[in-house]
């Protein structure tokens, strides 16, 4: 509770505040702007969070995360094109409110439920994370090791459409990942010496992010601008507020226990959050045509469950969604050992984080009710200049780094795969992941294997690794189930988004 | 009978032709893949406090590797196609621009090539200026004249509030 009060001590000087009001502006600016997901916005303005101070820094970071999001969701509903597969729910169903001339409403909905879920979901964050850091400190590498795989195995193999190119996507990633001396010995560096350190992760992520998708959109631009819904003030009557307040609250209910598994995915709750509100719903028939709860419930769940990765990102140093592994990567750029013991370590930061998420979120809320309108006109921002500055602040963040015209041509070249894997459909997580976890599982069996003096036995030794090796197994034989009585994986409910309800409703019960 | 021929060629469209570029996908995973190994096989031993040796887990990345490039051959012949990512701004009935992102690399690889030598205040000018024209804004005095504010803009952000000097290059003492 102390550790709690300091944090809000140093999250509410008034430096701070003007720190976390500049990251929830910067944030909500960039997040809305078409194009930009929430993990392009953190990868873009990681590098302007590296020059001030750590504290004020994450503080401003906190703030660029949820404005990111809110941003997003403002995109999807007035453009119904999901920013990320998260999303989806919130681009039918708000879109059609949107046409149905309520855009101000669902983007109310949207916006107080962010709020409300954002606020239960620190709050429990605040309860959770110390217990689980508690009891994850007490762990064993084999356990910690397992926990990895297992978050690995999951990102790879459970979410995305395609398990193959799941695979592809995690080993591409853990190739990259070898890249360094951290054995002593030269891999895969080419002989180069500025690969001793291995390639920054901050060029790997805004090359995935920013440069793939820059480039791959350049490949398929719109010519055809889409329709973009005006939008006046964002409120709700009374009406409104009864409709909306419960699917909140079951929402946020669906959303944080899903995020805050080391398995993660934000897809999942969203889905079953709007299932039930169209199963309890007194108006199931509008579901599909622009019904309210089916905005407010889904989009209370996508926040809850952001939050809910911070469980496993502060307490295990697992990310495991893509705007998770880029806080990781911005925790690690603070100097932050990641892992177990970062709530040990830096009780004073992690608490900082946590305080400065709940004053981001309800800044967010003060700041962006009123500017709504303003955040619509960034929509109409002539395309050129949109992709042309994304390409421009990608390669200023990459060329900051180091000041190295060598990690420019790593972002060409990692951006360039990219592109190529946004043509042959390969998920960008699994990749951003493998980069970050391959050291750190050969560090865990190193140690493991050190304390054992090289009994292999000792990985399965512990009674964590044992069940965590067991639901691995479980999910191996359901998805050969699965697989084996539906052959072609191939096609993908979540990206073809066409508004029928149905079509979701069969996701979810699959 | 007739109705049965029909269906049959509405059907096709949905198991269209096998997607070519995918064997070369395959290929560059079964090279990559290759590379690893073959670099994980030039390692010398660990020493002897070092029990997982420097080689164990590229030959694992390695091997996958090459075994993700047989099974993605496969299944492309199998008439496995990939789902293109889709945005905001996607438009994947027309085909892929190829000019367009060979011009925007061009302009990356001078940013690259010049930069040491120029300095970002003017190649990050020539980025966003370059990038934006050949994105089809055909306005060059205002490409430029946005892309000039950007990149000097920068330089004096990083160099005044985050106290962070970007190498100014050719315009050393100018900035």
């Amino acid at each position: 509770m102390d550790l709690l009060l300091d944090g809000f001590a140093t999250a509410l000087t008034p430096e701070n505040l003007l720190f976390a009001t500049i990251g929830v502006l910067l944030g909500t600016a960039v997040g809305v702007l078409p194009g930009i997901g929430p993990a392009m916005t953190l990868a873009l303005l990681l590098p302007v969070t590296y020059s001030v101070g750590a504290d004020s820094a994450i503080i401003m970071f906190a703030g660029i995360y949820y404005g990111g999001m809110y941003g997003g969701s403002t995109t999807s509903i007035l453009l119904n094109t999901p920013g990320e597969s998260s999303s989806v729910i919130t681009a039918i169903e708000g879109n059609k409110m949107a046409k149905a001339g309520r855009a101000s409403q669902a983007l109310a909905t949207a916006a107080i439920g962010s709020f409300v879920a954002g606020t239960i979901a620190t709050v429990l964050l605040w309860v959770v994370t110390p217990f689980v850091a508690d009891v994850v400190v007490t762990l064993g590498s084999p356990s910690y090791l397992a926990l990895m795989l297992l978050a690995l195995f999951a990102v790879t193999a459970v979410l995305g459409s395609s398990k193959l190119r799941g695979f592809i996507a995690l080993f591409l990633g853990l190739a990259v990942g070898l890249v360094g001396t951290s054995t002593g010995q030269a891999r895969l560096t080419f002989g180069n010496p500025l690969l001793a350190d291995g390639i920054d992760i901050v060029v790997v992520a805004v090359a995935l992010f920013a440069i793939g998708e820059a480039l791959w959109v350049a490949a398929h631009l719109r010519h055809k601008p889409l329709e973009i819904i005006p939008v006046g003030q964002p409120w709700m009557n009374k009406e409104d507020w009864r409709r909306s307040w419960k699917p909140w609250l079951r929402g946020t209910a669906f959303g944080f226990p899903f995020g805050a598994l080391p398995a993660g995915g934000a897809e999942l709750p969203t889905f079953l959050s709007y299932a039930t509100e169209k199963k309890l719903s007194r108006h199931p028939e509008e579901f599909g045509h622009g019904a309210i709860e089916g905005v407010a419930g889904p989009e209370a769940a996508n926040n809850a469950s952001a939050a809910g990765t911070l469980v496993p990102l502060l307490a295990l140093g697992l990310p495991t969604t893509a705007t998770a592994a880029i806080m990781l990567v911005a925790l690690q750029g603070y100097g932050f050992q990641t892992g177990p013991t970062l709530m040990d370590d830096h009780p004073d930061l992690v608490w900082a984080l946590l305080a400065s998420l709940f004053v981001a979120n309800t800044l967010l809320l003060i700041i962006n009710l009123p500017m709504a309108p303003l955040w619509a006109k960034l929509l109409r921002i002539p395309r050129p200049y949109l992709y042309a500055g994304i390409l421009f602040f990608a390669s200023l963040g990459a060329y900051s780094v180091n000041f190295q015209a060598f990690d420019l041509a790593l972002l060409l070249a990692i951006g360039a795969l990219g592109f190529f894997m946004r043509r042959f459909g390969i998920p960008v997580l699994p990749l951003i992941i493998g980069v970050i976890l391959g050291p750190k599982i050969e560090e865990q069996l190193t140690t493991a294997l050190k304390i054992s003096q090289g009994d292999v036995s000792t990985l399965w030794s512990e009674p964590v690794a044992v069940v965590v090796y067991a639901v691995m197994a479980l999910l191996l034989v359901a998805m050969a189930v699965t697989g084996a009585r539906k052959p072609s994986p191939s096609e993908s409910p979540l990206l073809d988004a066409p508004g029928d309800s149905n079509d979701n409703k069969e996701l979810v019960e699959r | 009978m007739s109705t049965t021929t029909e269906e049959l060629a509405d059907k096709r469209p949905l198991h269209p032709l096998i997607d070519k570029a995918q064997y070369g996908l395959a290929a560059f995973l079964a090279l990559a893949g290759g590379y690893v190994l073959y670099d994980a096989a030039m390692l010398d031993d660990a020493f002897a406090d070092q029990p997982v040796q420097p080689y164990t887990l590229p030959f694992i990345v390695g091997g996958g590797l090459v075994l993700l490039g047989i099974l993605l051959a496969v299944a492309t012949a199998r008439g496995d196609r990939p789902e293109a990512e889709e945005g905001e701004d996607i438009d994947l009935t027309q085909g892929t621009d190829v000019r367009t992102v060979g011009l925007l690399a061009l302009v990356l690889i001078g940013n690259i090539l010049l930069i040491d030598w120029l300095g970002w205040a003017i190649t990050g000018a020539f980025v966003f200026a370059g990038a934006a024209t050949v994105l089809g804004s055909r306005n060059w005095v205002r490409n430029i004249t946005v892309g000039v504010a950007l990149s000097v803009g920068s330089w004096y952000a990083f160099y005044v509030l985050l106290g962070v000097p970007i190498p100014a290059g050719i315009l050393d003492g100018v900035l």
